[in-house]
């Protein structure tokens, strides 16, 4: 893994040229150009469009983020940053103020040459009177400073050392200075394919442009093609029959047969998708450590994992932090199923035996009835009565998850440790579904956010993980891996993104044929 | 002709007052809906204030009949309105909602697909379940006629998706002649586009032509009883001519009303269809909003639907009117 340079990235992407190199797939020696890939994908919506603020699921952000247009800056497979249309970047001492060097000779699609306007046009879109962007808060009160035709310098409210990593974001797209809303409406980016025809909910066709600055390391395919296939089974069959190359989220149930075929290949990563189990840690009887840490120890995580996401996945250890986020404590204790740690953390709060209620409701997330009676069952061998409320699949989101004691939930997880502790865990946010107040970790919540040297973050947010692990009411049973099958003829590097589906939105980007 | 002139006016008005009628359920049923689409389309981000928000913008706070006539006037003037889904991205980009794509312009080429999937349905089904018929009836209780019910009567018995994918198993996975999705576009030839509709057409005729092919046999036997058709036998025709040339033209009238409905079921019933072979239909667009609760959309949808019904039935009504001298010389 390359947990050093990503560190060592942090301070300043000076190093990222030389970087781009390891960046890139690891066996992209062994690419070569030609072929016109098919992949079959879900999430696509009749009401699509260029915009990328409107972008939220696989098929857009595939299509845009992943052909069409290019961000500041990217994530590789392998989970480091990289540059994208920035070459280098250098933040002040306080992570307040962040320069931005970008990449000379791009041009867009439509000939234009690419500068900083383009730069600070488009990132000023996502804060537009009235827009609703979810980017939003990312770039929400920054300054934006053209000190160069190719320089941009940005100055945040607070600092924050994420900040590149966050310019990834796939909401965060560059289009043409002074042509954004003729951009938007055909699809001009700076990518490596240019939008030959779009059928918004139906299909995406894309040609490789003649020469781009990823030539060489990426985009090896002369055409592609995305069709939006939303239904599992027809998925399957357009790749057993050789419709398609390649289809995102495989049906579990079916796998085994997938597996037979010698002609395809399943490919899976552990990600930040997770499902969850919140508690107000406000509201008797979880306002009680004891109480907490019982439930923690008489939940049978591995057989969750088994059962419900069929081995497909890995268990959790009540934090929200995934093995796709860069300061991942994978060296913390794992919880695992222990009824006597259980009935001994139950008998600390005085108790031999309690009855408590799991709401649960299908749209939480595939499975999740299910998962609410297998920690039932589990549960109750430590004397610990769950029963589970069935609560209507409508309203779910509005009625039950945020107000009820203990229910089931998900999180897709966030590209940083401070993204996504403010969005579920801070003091005050409205998404906290635990109700989680606690001083220290606010106080190590901001002081990492501010914090440059990467060795004292990873130890900050490693004693926020294992805080959260030991005492939290943020109940993660298990991560669901991010899973596709593709034909043998394709090959990809030896990492394959696990931040987003389809290796980081970026397949057609990375991948190549083989034959 | 002027009588056949003024019972044609008469259904028609009969048919507008249906899909008054018709309309009025659509939008209750729509309404009643649970959840809505503030909800469906916020998931876990549904926080009271933001659902508000949004009801607020796509006037779903107004009282339900206010909505019904504003929708019903608009309606009217062709004026299908604008799906949620797109009003609510405008909204996240601030932009202006006039320029948006209305549901008309979305449904249209949607449409368009589904209308080629029935017409080339058609084209197979019903030569197929009127020559299979009248075999069927002039072979009656044959070795054939028994194999041809058991066998239509088998296929429309079985739910449409299973049917769809034994035939995707026997012609594109097994036998790979045909493509296993029917992904067409706008500008494919039409030879292409031909070869991709094929698979879900056959699932269809699978569907459609029991129907048809009982009803045409059961009309042509019922004929057969009739004293004119024993005096054209006792005059030597033979029994093809028989059934063809002096049974089939007054065994019209019924082949023709289940034809037409048959064809209305080709326009309605093809959602599962679609899903299964991603063909980009109508059916598609309507279980998406459907699942998103787009009102709009669903409701567009539902009337197009309801016309299509009405519509064919007119058509099935006047021509049997047609083909029925005594109908079409009242006395």
């Amino acid at each position: 893994m390359t947990n050093i340079s990503r560190r060592g990235l942090l301070r300043t992407g000076a190093a990222a040229g030389v970087l781009a190199a390891s960046g890139l797939p690891l066996r992209a020696q062994d690419a070569k150009r030609g072929g016109r890939l098919r992949m079959g994908l879900n999430g696509a919506n009749t009401s699509d469009s260029w915009d990328s603020r409107t972008h939220s699921d696989i098929f857009m952000t595939s299509s845009a983020q992943g052909a069409v247009f290019d961000s500041l800056t990217q994530v590789s497979a392998e989970g480091s940053l990289v540059g994208e249309l920035a070459t280098d970047w250098e933040a002040s001492s306080d992570a307040k103020t962040w320069t931005f060097n970008l990449r000379d000779g791009v041009t867009f699609h439509n000939g234009k040459p690419f500068n900083a306007d383009d730069v600070i046009e488009s990132l000023q879109l996502h804060v537009a009177e009235g827009s609703k962007s979810a980017a939003a808060p990312i770039v929400e009160g920054v300054e934006m400073k053209k000190t160069g035709d190719l320089q941009v310098q940005f100055t945040l409210p607070t600092g924050n050392a994420d900040f590149p990593f966050l310019l990834s974001d796939y909401h965060l797209l560059i289009y043409p200075a002074g042509q954004i809303e003729e951009a938007i409406a055909k699809g001009i980016g700076t990518g490596l394919y240019r939008v030959q025809s779009f059928d918004p909910g139906v299909r995406f066709v894309g040609t490789r442009v003649d020469s781009h600055y990823k030539d060489g390391e990426a985009g090896w395919f002369d055409e592609i093609e995305i069709i939006a296939i939303n239904d599992p089974s027809a998925r399957m069959n357009a790749l057993m029959t050789g419709q398609v190359d390649v289809i995102n989220d495989i049906d579990f149930k079916t796998e085994p047969l997938m597996r037979q075929n010698p002609m395809i290949e399943v490919f899976e990563v552990t990600g930040n998708h997770q499902y969850t189990m919140p508690m107000l840690t406000d509201t008797a009887p979880f306002d009680d450590v004891n109480v907490r840490r019982a439930i923690k120890y008489g939940i049978n995580r591995e057989e969750m994992v088994q059962k419900i996401l069929q081995g497909h996945g890995m268990v959790g250890n009540d934090h929200p932090i995934g093995p796709a986020n860069q300061y991942y404590a994978e060296d913390l204790e794992q919880l695992a199923f222990d009824p006597d740690q259980a009935k001994y953390h139950l008998k600390q709060a005085g108790l031999d035996s309690i009855n408590v209620e799991l709401s649960a409701a299908s749209t939480a997330f595939n499975g999740a009835i299910d998962a609410a009676q297998l920690a039932q069952a589990s549960l109750g061998v430590a004397g610990i009565n769950v029963s589970v409320i069935q609560e209507p699949a409508d309203g779910y989101w509005s009625n039950v998850w945020l107000k009820k004691p203990w229910c089931l939930s998900y999180w897709s997880g966030r590209a940083t440790e401070d993204w996504m502790f403010s969005s579920a865990l801070e003091a005050g946010a409205p998404w906290n579904d635990t109700h989680w107040d606690n001083e220290q970790f606010q106080k190590w919540l901001i002081e990492a956010r501010g914090e440059l040297d990467s060795e004292k973050r990873a130890e900050i947010y490693r004693d926020m993980q294992k805080m959260l692990s030991e005492d939290g009411g943020y109940i993660v049973p298990m991560y669901a891996n991010l899973t596709g099958a593709a034909s043998t003829r394709l090959g990809h590097g030896e990492a394959i993104g696990n931040l987003f589906k389809a290796d980081n939105n970026r397949l057609a980007e990375r991948w190549w044929f083989t034959g | 002709m002027d009588s056949v002139a003024r019972v044609v006016a008469q259904r028609l008005l009969l048919g507008i007052l249906t899909l008054i009628v018709v309309s009025v359920v659509i939008f209750v049923a729509v309404n009643l809906l649970p959840g809505d689409f503030a909800q469906a389309f916020l998931g876990q981000g549904a926080t009271e204030g933001a659902v508000n928000a949004i009801r607020r913008d796509l006037g779903l706070d107004q009282p339900l009949v206010l909505r019904y006539f504003h929708w019903l006037g608009n309606a009217l003037t062709g004026d299908l309105g604008t799906s949620f889904a797109q009003a609510n991205f405008s909204s996240f980009t601030g932009t202006a909602a006039e320029n948006l794509p209305t549901v008309a312009s979305q449904i249209a080429p949607r449409f368009a697909n589904t209308m080629f999937l029935a017409a080339v349905t058609a084209c197979i089904a019903v030569p197929l379940a009127l020559t299979l018929g009248i075999l069927a009836a002039l072979y009656r209780n044959s070795l054939f006629d028994k194999t041809v019910n058991m066998v239509t009567l088998s296929s429309i018995s079985s739910p449409e998706f299973f049917l769809a994918y034994i035939l995707i198993l026997f012609l594109a996975v097994l036998n790979p002649v045909l493509p296993s999705i029917s992904n067409i576009y706008a500008d494919m030839g039409l030879g292409q586009r031909l070869e991709r509709t094929l698979l879900p057409a056959l699932t269809l005729t699978l569907v459609v032509t029991a129907h048809m092919m009982r009803m045409t046999r059961a009309a042509i036997i019922n004929l057969l009883a009739s004293p004119y058709i024993e005096m054209a036998r006792l005059k030597g025709l033979s029994p093809m001519r028989v059934v063809v040339r002096h049974a089939l033209p007054n065994a019209l009238a019924p082949i023709i009303n289940v034809i037409a409905l048959n064809l209305a079921y080709l326009i309605t019933g093809v959602v599962v269809v679609e899903v299964v072979f991603v063909y980009p239909g109508i059916g598609q667009l309507f279980v998406d909003a459907v699942k998103n609760r787009d009102i709009p959309m669903v409701q567009a949808c539902c009337l197009i639907f309801a016309c299509a019904y009405i519509l064919l039935n007119l058509l099935a009504d006047v021509l049997s009117i047609l083909s029925n001298p005594r109908l079409r010389h009242p006395k």
